[in-house]
């Protein structure tokens, strides 16, 4: 018998990663790994950092070189979405040149589409200097205009946006950051980072409102966006917008061949979807997380590559629970922030570090067990967090009343426990 | 071009010229090959891009700096005497014939 093929829809990070894995595990069999975008597939945490100031430069952003694809004959196709999935004949559909159609068979799927940016429907949302930031050609057009001066307007005071501000305030532009919630990065992070974080980019010279919306956007004659009005009639200049609202899954293909879906392609365990040739890895995933004890969807590069190893995993006949510790990180103000665990839903946090310096963790707890940490410039608290929480026992992790003890350290800890 | 050579933990050695300015970690990046995820891209959040440098070395690196220490902390495979991450060592003509151990596991 052939050795079966795999076909990969998304040549982002989970798709990229995923045949990659899948070649140094050995597999033999046909890969091939479609791609909407016209890029080589790339890394995009520098879109909102480094890329930006330049301090990233374009040839550091892809993922792997040509040579890689060539080399573990991956067949790479660029700049052609798969328009659809008919899951009883194992094929998919690809926009092929000059409008026709290819049909292209698999013996597994891997669905890997990541997620595009939410939009407020706002009037004027469609006004030239409105951007949203989430590929590499978003980050080329936004890039041209954060020019020094230039009045910059975020909204939403997520991840990206927040990272954004930042990046912009180094570029010399004045930034306003309007978020609708009553705090900076929604519920997924601590009261009291989020205030840290506020305070710093307060520091940082932006202008952080929160409990603000955006009502509507006005241009000028050229129909270039000038001024952004939020509600209580208050209008604050804006000669570039970028919607940071949050993300949608893709899942389209998924539905429109009866997977289950809901935020998400819904995915076992193992990363399976209902059907059983068909797996969906990453931002566009929904899959039951241990770490939570529900399902959920992550947008990270830590689940995109994880994933893709597990998956890569159960395509080589070996089948395992995905069960990697989630973690992320961000760059803001000058600070490294890293996040270990799922902390969403914590009842009780405890800050050990010296806050006032921007050196500090701050651990969270459900009841008596630590679900996360939240490291601010103490890398170490978060890397021993993710050994720890990859152990899966609670008696591998401090309690409260031990990280509330004077003088406590992650490090000292550790080494205790693996002296003793 | 210096040469730098990444060994397995297998014990296949690959044997690579790397251009600079690049790290030992894109210089493996560069050449496929396995065994360095780095994941975060080089900024030192991942501790993915863990190496061992040979116990044998001679060659000037550069001394460590506390957050590559902290994130040492963290590997998946055991950090030794000789551990770095690799994204944190650009590689510079003096550091030509380096050999570095690629460890069992990054994640
Ligand atoms: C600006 C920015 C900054 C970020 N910073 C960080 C960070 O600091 N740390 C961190 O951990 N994470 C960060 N992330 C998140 C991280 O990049 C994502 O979680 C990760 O890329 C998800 O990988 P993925 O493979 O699921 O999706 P993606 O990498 O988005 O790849 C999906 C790909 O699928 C393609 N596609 C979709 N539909 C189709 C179709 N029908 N046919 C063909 N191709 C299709 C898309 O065009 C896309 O290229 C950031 C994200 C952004 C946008
Ligand atoms: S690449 Fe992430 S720490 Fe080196």
């Amino acid at each position: 018998m052939a050795a079966p093929s795999v076909v990969v829809v998304g040549a982002g990070q989970g798709g990229t990663e995923t045949a990659a894995a899948l070649r140094s595990r050995g597999f033999s069999g046909r890969i091939t790994l479609i791609g909407a975008e016209d890029a080589l597939p790339y890394q995009r945490p520098p879109l909102s950092k480094g890329y930006l100031t330049g301090s990233t430069p374009a040839d550091e952003l892809p993922l792997r070189p040509r040579s890689f694809f060539e080399a573990q004959d991956v067949e790479l196709i660029t700049g052609t979405p798969v328009t659809a999935i008919d899951p009883g004949d194992r094929r998919i559909t690809l926009a092929g040149d000059g409008g026709r159609r290819v049909r292209l068979r698999y013996d597994h799927l891997v669905l890997a589409t990541g997620a595009r940016p939410r939009v407020l429907p706002v009037p004027g949302a469609s006004l030239s200097g409105v951007h949203t930031l989430r590929d590499l050609r978003d980050a080329v057009a936004l890039r041209a205009e954060l020019r020094p001066g230039a009045h910059l307007l975020v909204v939403g005071g997520g991840f990206v946006g927040l990272e954004l501000a930042s990046t912009a305030r180094l570029l010399g532009l004045e930034v306003t950051v309007v978020e609708s919630g009553a705090r900076v990065m929604g519920r997924s992070v601590s009261a009291a980072l989020a205030e840290h974080l506020a305070d710093r980019h307060r520091a940082h010279g932006t202008r952080v409102m929160t409990r603000r919306e955006l009502v509507a956007l006005h241009g000028d004659d050229t129909g270039r966006v000038r001024v952004a009005e939020l509600d209580g009639a208050e209008r604050v200049r804006a000669d570039v917008v970028v919607m940071g609202v949050g993300v949608l899954p893709r899942t389209e293909l998924a539905a429109d061949a009866d997977l289950p879906v809901g935020d998400g392609v819904l995915v076992n365990a193992t990363l399976r979807t209902a059907d059983p040739a068909v797996h969906a890895i990453g931002d566009c995933a929904r899959f039951p997380s241990p770490y939570a004890g529900r399902p959920l969807r992550l947008e990270s590069v830590q689940n995109a590559s994880d994933q893709a190893r597990c998956v890569a995993a159960a395509i080589c006949g070996t089948p395992e629970p995905y069960t990697a510790v989630p973690w992320f990180w961000t760059e803001q103000c000058g600070l490294r922030v890293q996040l270990a665990g799922i902390t969403a839903g914590h009842d009780r946090t405890v800050v050990s570090g010296d806050v006032a310096s921007g050196r500090f963790s701050v651990f969270c707890f459900t009841g008596e067990r630590l679900v996360g940490t939240e490291s601010v410039n103490r890398p170490a608290d978060h890397m021993i967090t993710r050994r720890l929480l990859a152990e899966r026992t609670a008696s591998a992790l401090p309690g409260p009343a031990e990280v509330c003890r004077p003088g406590f350290d992650l490090k000292e800890y550790q080494r205790v426990r693996s002296a003793g | 071009m210096p040469k730098i050579t990444y060994r397995s933990p297998d014990g296949t050695d690959t044997v690579v010229d790397v251009a600079s300015p690049c790290t030992v970690m894109r210089g493996a990046k560069l050449h496929n090959i396995d065994g360095i995820e780095a994941q975060c891209g080089g900024s030192a959040q991942c501790g993915t891009c863990h190496v061992y440098v040979d116990d044998a070395n001679t060659l000037p690196l550069p001394p460590m700096h506390e957050v590559e220490d902290d994130v040492l902390y963290g590997t998946a495979s055991p950090r030794r005497e000789t551990s770095r991450l690799s994204c944190q060592l650009p590689v510079t003509d003096a550091m030509d014939g380096l050999l570095v151990h690629l460890p069992e596991a990054q994640s």
